[in-house]
């Protein structure tokens, strides 16, 4: 066991790395949830070519919901890198 | 804290591969089956029975097999479920019926403004992700009370958290029974009250002796069911249309075909301005406030519904639990990326095939929705080509084709006559009934299982009789159970009006009362008891003041609480003039008036109150980030629980007695 203030700094920057985490992964899925579809009717001008749809009915209906998933999948790896990083990832 | 897992659970998990994969190879060799009965003339009737009892039989039979006697088999499987299976059976929890059957009805009729509930229901799950769902698996709770509970001093909190979770899970449940009788009548022709009943075995067998354990499994194999059956019909039908099996790439053209139609009913006379809504435009039935409100609203709710939360306690590791967040949402995505297609595919052959026919040459699979009153024209159930041309004669001008505005249909039979539309055999429409069902079943064992737990073990052992024996325990959440389904399939079988309006309500209630306390207990150290018990009461209460007022006391809201009427989007003109509606003999009637003029047209700042978590939510934080620094900080002690629930390493917090 390291002795208690290497251990408090430790888990101070481990938090300070993982609300850095949590408030990039927020303000993506803010832009994406929320900021992108304020501009839907300049978007919707903009048709993708072959399939069709426009840009603006586009992001809300799939282009957001990838982001989503795809969002999720990184910040699982991410997270866990920073946990174990500082050793407080659990056993694999 | 996890049970020594014996040889024989380990090698149950290993060969969860070959069991889900036999099992969807049965399943799809049952549908074929059918199909070739269907061929040799077995009845529709027979063929529909056939699918939901089997899958009824097959759920039942997992829930028997996975039965338990040990609590924390009960209460989260024993944490040993792996994240891609987790994710599978949270899809099943979350999916509803109002998801298999209503989110495509819904896209239908309001175009891009539907989109916002699209958006809502997935995009939450980042949430539980980031800030809530991982922490509480490594604080090794059983309940989301537990953690109030344990992070706010004891069991008053521990009750409010009680209080949230049965006021939202409750009507939701009972909503889940309903869509049950609902999908059996209108699809089987099963009486309404009957199929009730048999929804409510089916759940009991699946959820009563096996509890979290039974749940999980049953709800993989429903979510196989539920998502062979939402892709099938729309899948053949894109492959028909554009020649490529991937609807989600080729309702794009649909689009464009519905926007080029919409201009051209509307210069033809087809249609008239106010009862077209063109499809892709924005904002004409939300105005941009509600239209971000029900996304922030649902969202924020995904994050805050015990429900849910309590599948993240399931997995092996925290790590696991962030996985299986990411796997979960994959395999919700795959249904709600698909809605919109349904929505198109349908208004293009409505509009296509049904507008501007002359009414004697009406495509005849609308006949079947229109005898049950899902489908009208001209004012008149379309029973029949006779009562068509009738109720249209009746009409004053009438030019004897079909015109937009003389056709109304259901939202649930967009999903439900895309098999007929697309003249697939029968078997497809079975398929789809049985996934209608696995939705609801899946949903309804999960919200039951949440509310029956927080009895159980929240109300009776925590605050009872924290000394009852294994045994009683399980006992009383096994009675708890039977009594919360009992008692929801009641109120189901009445057909209380407002139910499926309840559902919304439940993401806004859930996300007022949870939301605040959860994200500050974890990422804010210094939060206090008194903070959080201050901000839970404030939040929720505010939230559960303005629906209720709003909807059932509009006259009061008016007169003593200054809300105003809600705008029309378009116009932005008040939807109701108060000043006539409030002289009117019932202005001030309330509950149980179930139709009065004001009901839900009422508020402020022009929110609906389907959105109230957004008045709430703000409320409960800035009320706990006061009350909490006028307080003393957290002990010591209880900051240090804060960092080992920030650390995936190590034990659990919370250690249960689980034998």
């Amino acid at each position: 066991m390291p002795d208690s203030t290497s251990l408090k700094q430790k888990e101070e920057a481990h938090w300070r790395k993982t609300s850095r985490l949590m408030w990039t992964h927020l303000g993506i899925w803010f832009f994406f949830g929320f900021i992108i579809h304020m501009f839907v009717e300049p978007l919707n001008k903009i048709v993708i070519p072959i399939l069709g749809f426009p840009l603006g009915f586009y992001m809300a209906a799939q282009g957001s919901l990838i982001v989503f998933v795809v969002m999720l999948f990184v910040f699982a790896r991410q997270q866990d890198s920073i946990d174990r990083e500082f050793g407080f990832a659990e056993d694999d | 804290m996890a049970t020594e897992a014996s040889t024989s659970s380990s090698d149950f998990i290993k060969n969860l591969g070959k069991m889900y994969g036999t099992y969807t190879g049965g399943f799809i060799a049952f549908i074929l089956l059918l199909a070739l009965l269907e061929q040799v003339g077995v009845p529709n009737k027979i063929l529909g029975y056939f699918f939901v009892f089997f899958t009824l039989a097959v759920y039942a039979i997992i829930g028997v097999m996975t039965r338990t006697a040990q609590v924390s088999e009960y209460y989260v499987a024993g944490r040993r479920v792996p994240a891609f299976y987790n994710g599978m059976a949270t899809g099943a929890d979350w999916m509803s019926a109002a998801s298999f059957v209503g989110m495509a009805g819904t896209l239908f009729l309001l175009g891009y403004d539907g989109l916002a509930w699209v958006l809502g229901w997935t995009g939450g799950f980042v949430l539980v992700s980031i800030l809530i769902g991982p922490y509480l698996r490594k604080f090794g709770a059983y309940t989301v009370p537990d953690f109030l509970s344990f992070r706010y001093g004891g069991n008053f909190a521990r009750f409010l958290g009680v209080i949230v979770l049965v006021a939202c899970s409750f009507t939701y449940v009972t909503a889940q029974i309903y869509g049950t009788g609902l999908i059996a009548s209108r699809f089987l022709g099963m009486q309404f009250e009957l199929a009730v009943f048999a929804g409510l075995v089916g759940i009991l067998l699946c959820a009563m002796l096996g509890g979290m354990r039974a749940v999980t499994w049953t709800q993989i194999a429903q979510y196989v069911v539920l998502i062979i059956a939402y892709l099938a019909p729309i899948v053949i039908l894109s492959t028909m249309k554009y020649g490529i099996p991937i609807p989600e790439l080729t309702y794009g053209r649909a689009i464009a075909e519905i926007t080029a139609r919409e201009q051209q009913m509307l210069a033809t006379g087809l249609a008239t301005a106010a009862s077209l809504k063109p499809h892709i435009q924005p904002f004409i039935n939300y105005s941009p406030l509600n239209f971000f409100a029900i996304i922030m609203c649902m969202m924020v709710g995904t994050a805050s519904l015990p429900h849910i939360l309590m599948r993240y306690f399931t997995t092996p590791s925290v790590r696991e639990a962030r996985q299986s967040v990411a796997w979960s949402l994959l395999f919700i995505f795959l249904l709600y990326f698909s809605a919109p297609a349904y929505a198109a595919f349908s208004k293009l052959e409505v509009y296509t095939n049904i507008i501007g026919r002359d009414l004697t040459a009406i495509r005849p699979w609308l006949f079947n929705w229109g005898e049950l009153g899902l489908i009208q024209i001209c004012g008149k159930n379309a029973a029949t080509i006779d009562a068509v041309v009738a109720a249209c004669k009746a009409i004053a001008g009438h030019p004897g084709v079909v015109r937009l505005q003389d056709f109304v249909i259901n939202t649930d039979v967009i999903v439900l006559s895309t098999p007929e539309i697309a003249g697939l055999p029968y078997v497809i429409s079975g398929l789809v009934a049985a996934g209608g069902l696995a939705a609801a079943l899946s949903t309804a064992d999960g919200l039951l299982l949440a509310i029956a737990n927080a009895l159980s073990h929240d109300i009776y052992y925590k605050m009872i009789d924290p000394n009852a024996p294994t045994m009683r325990r399980l006992t009383v959440a096994r009675a708890l159970l039977v009594v919360v389904a009992v008692v929801a399939a009641a109120t189901a079988a009445t057909k209380p009006a407002d139910i499926l309006a309840m559902v919304g309500w439940a993401f806004s209630l859930a996300m007022a009362g949870n939301f605040p306390a959860l994200v500050m207990g974890v990422w804010w150290k210094r939060t206090t008891a008194t903070g959080a018990v201050c901000g839970i009461i404030a939040g929720f209460g505010l939230c559960l003041f303005y629906l209720v007022v709003s909807r059932y006391f509009p006259g009061a809201g008016v007169k003593y609480f200054g809300m105003t009427s809600l705008l029309n989007p378009v116009t932005g003109a008040p939807v109701v003039d108060l000043v006539k509606t409030m002289a009117l003999p019932n202005a001030m009637e309330s509950f149980p008036t179930l139709a009065h003029p004001l009901a839900n047209k009422v508020g402020w700042f022009n929110l609906n109150n389907i959105a109230c978590g957004l008045l709430g939510t703000p409320l409960g934080f800035a009320v706990i980030y006061i009350v909490s620094l006028l307080g003393k900080e957290p002990s010591k002690e209880m900051q240090d629980y804060v960092d080992e629930i920030r650390k995936p390493r190590g034990r659990t917090v919370l250690e249960e007695k689980t034998t």
